[in-house]
């Protein structure tokens, strides 16, 4: 195989590798201040594709609306319609995170049973992902049927510029959530809850508030990642219960806790999948990130960026 | 009456084989603490064991031996427990969430494998003509539904005996002490790895004798047997009937399956046969809700956890 054929698998893992780290983000955040593993995060993934999907074919229906925004940018293969939708369906997810942590988990934390909120997370998963299959159906959906010519990019390599515009937008989103973990209040509350959440409650921080911010977060990089995928390959009910593992894998690789670790992790995962696709075929690709998981857990389980507790 | 006499064994024989696995689950779960989030991969194999094992020589497919269906069950039980042993190993020294996301990842790869080893599982078309025992002494199918039923209740009981003499044996104390306080029992010299690896073998070996079970008991076995939708469903009858008792986990097992059952039947009487995937979904939902009004009204599930006493031991 000529070296070519590598690279590109290398350039396509890194934009699989991008959305990865959005979803991962949320993992280790939520694992981190709520300390629980939570198996409903790649819902949120799928949810935020759907708001998406549901915001644009409300906008589509509505011609006035429709005329102003116009019709596609160049280079990219949206508009203003996209763009738009994408905000409603960050704002959708962050509430649904919200509504379900105040009528599901937080009655789960209360009975002080850590392991509750894993199997009422589990059961959640499984709940959404079948109330998008309810709505939709299990069929594909995209935002746009048309196809994208790719750009050349380096020795014979092919990217398109949605593909551009989902590797900057995540950089651009980890730098805001780095700025806000370390500049703001609520920011620095945050990791006060994280390192240790009852002396944080006694120094006065407002720990309700801290895992307020921390689902709505957690869930709206979650649906910028469910946005980009259906924006660069298509919209599924099963999108981000088959993302969970990657998202688990990425987020312990990475060292839990850690949001620089969830991106690199993101990336290694991502490339680590898209170059293994070309020595055992696509068929076994899920599987990759469960070799890699315990390829960590037996050699340096606290994860790269992690420390050891 | 005769036809809900016949429906009624077929869904005992199904409602027990879950049971079983919902036995191995509360082994590790219900005593030992250990959170498997992959029950339907360990099912799987050994399902796919018993497929492999005993049924007869088919074009493009390994295996196909002919053997005994005993000696395919106990074959299950022993490739489901080494599967455990490949998990358990680098997991169980770790914060157990960490076992839950290894448990999910295994279930995911082996569905993987069902789904695309098609010289070993048959790919979507599954295995087929797997053998039930004994089955040249019966002509009529109730009957040999009825005797399958009588195999799987002595299987079944003498697995409710094994787990009720292990969990009041000083075996079983040290698990639940490891599990309510792991530093307090490493501190009395107790093998936390250990013990805890071998409650996840066997609990794993159980589910795998419930696969091979099904595989027998239906006859086929197919990629669609290992999907992420049981394993929720053994979670929900453990925490139905109430994790950390045998008793509650058997009858868990029959009164959700009941549940399952029911709404599947009501749905396919009711709705048009188009709606069948959205009926499959409202279904996952109804469990799911279930699931969600336990964990936050009865935490305990409808017989909580009994307070176990060992044998010989004065009762205050």
């Amino acid at each position: 195989m000529t070296l070519t054929i590598w690279l590109q698998a290398i350039l396509d893992g890194a934009v699989i590798g991008a959305t990865i780290s959005l979803g991962a983000i949320g993992v280790t955040l939520t694992y981190a201040i709520l300390r629980f593993a939570n198996f409903a995060h790649g819902e949120f993934i799928t949810w935020g594709g759907y708001f998406a999907l549901a915001a644009l074919s409300a906008f589509a229906g509505w011609r006035d609306l429709s005329a102003w925004l116009g019709g596609p940018i160049e280079p990219f293969s949206f508009g203003w319609p996209l763009i738009l939708a994408a905000l409603t369906a960050i704002l959708a997810s962050a509430a649904l995170a919200l509504i379900l942590d105040a009528v599901f988990f937080r009655r789960l934390r209360r009975a002080k049973i850590a392991i509750a909120s894993v199997i009422g997370s589990f059961g959640a998963a499984l709940v959404l992902r079948n109330l998008v299959v309810l709505g939709y159906g299990a069929d594909p959906e995209y935002f746009s049927r048309e196809i994208q010519i790719a750009v050349h990019f380096g020795p014979g390599l092919r990217i398109t510029a949605d593909q551009i515009l989902l590797v900057g937008l995540t950089a651009a989103l980890v730098a805001t959530l780095h700025l806000f973990l370390t500049r703001t209040q609520m920011g620095r509350a945050m990791r006060g809850v994280r390192e240790n959440p009852d002396l944080a409650a006694v120094s006065g921080i407002d720990v309700a508030g801290v895992i307020r911010a921390t689902w709505a977060i957690g869930a709206a990089l979650a649906a910028v990642a469910g946005v980009l995928i259906g924006l660069t390959i298509q919209l599924r009910p099963s999108i981000g219960f088959d993302l969970l593992l990657p998202l688990f894998s990425a987020a312990i690789l990475g060292g839990i806790g850690s949001v620089y670790g969830a991106v690199l992790g993101g990336l290694v995962i991502g490339i680590s999948e898209s170059v293994a696709v070309l020595v055992i075929g696509p068929e076994y690709r899920a599987a990759i990130s469960f070799g890699v998981l315990i390829l960590i857990l037996l050699v340096r389980p606290q994860g790269i960026l992690g420390a050891r507790t | 009456m005769m036809n809900v006499a016949a429906y009624l064994v077929f869904f005992l024989c199904l409602a027990l084989i879950f049971g079983l696995v919902c036995l191995g689950l509360n082994l590790q779960w219900g005593f030992a603490g250990l959170f498997n989030v992959g029950v339907v991969g360990f099912f799987a194999v050994g399902a796919y064991a018993v497929a492999i094992l005993c049924s007869p020589p088919a074009a493009d497919l390994v295996g196909g031996f002919n053997l005994p269906v005993p000696l395919g069950l106990v074959a299950a039980m022993a490739a489901s427990g080494v599967t455990a042993l490949v998990v358990g190993i680098p997991t169980l020294r770790l914060r157990e969430d960490y076992l839950a996301i290894a448990t999910f990842g295994i279930a995911v790869t082996i569905q993987l494998v069902a789904l695309n080893f098609e010289t070993l599982t048959g790919g979507t078309h599954g295995r087929v003509s797997i053998p039930r025992p004994l089955t040249s002494l019966f002509v009529d199918r109730v009957e040999a539904n009825l005797f399958f039923l009588a195999m799987t209740l002595a299987i079944i009981g003498a697995a409710y005996w094994a787990l009720e003499t292990m969990v009041r044996s000083p075996w079983g104390r040290v698990l639940r002490a490891i599990r309510e306080d792991e530093t307090a029992a490493s501190s009395l010299g107790k093998n936390a790895f250990a013990y805890r690896l071998q409650a996840f073998v066997i609990g794993a070996a159980l589910m795998g004798l419930g696969g091979g079970l099904y595989a027998s008991f239906i006859g086929y076995v197919g990629a669609d047997d290992a999907l992420p939708t049981l394993t929720f469903q053994i979670w929900v009858m453990l925490i139905v009937g109430g994790s950390g008792n045998n008793k509650g986990a058997v009858l868990g097992a029959v009164a959700v399956w009941g549940l399952w059952s029911f709404s599947g039947w009501f749905m396919a009487t009711v709705l048009p046969s188009a709606f069948a995937v959205r009926a499959g979904a409202l279904q996952v939902i109804l469990i799911g809700l279930v699931l969600a009004l336990v964990l936050v009204l009865r935490p305990k599930g409808l017989i909580g956890e009994e307070t176990v006493v060992s044998r010989g031991a004065a009762v205050p």
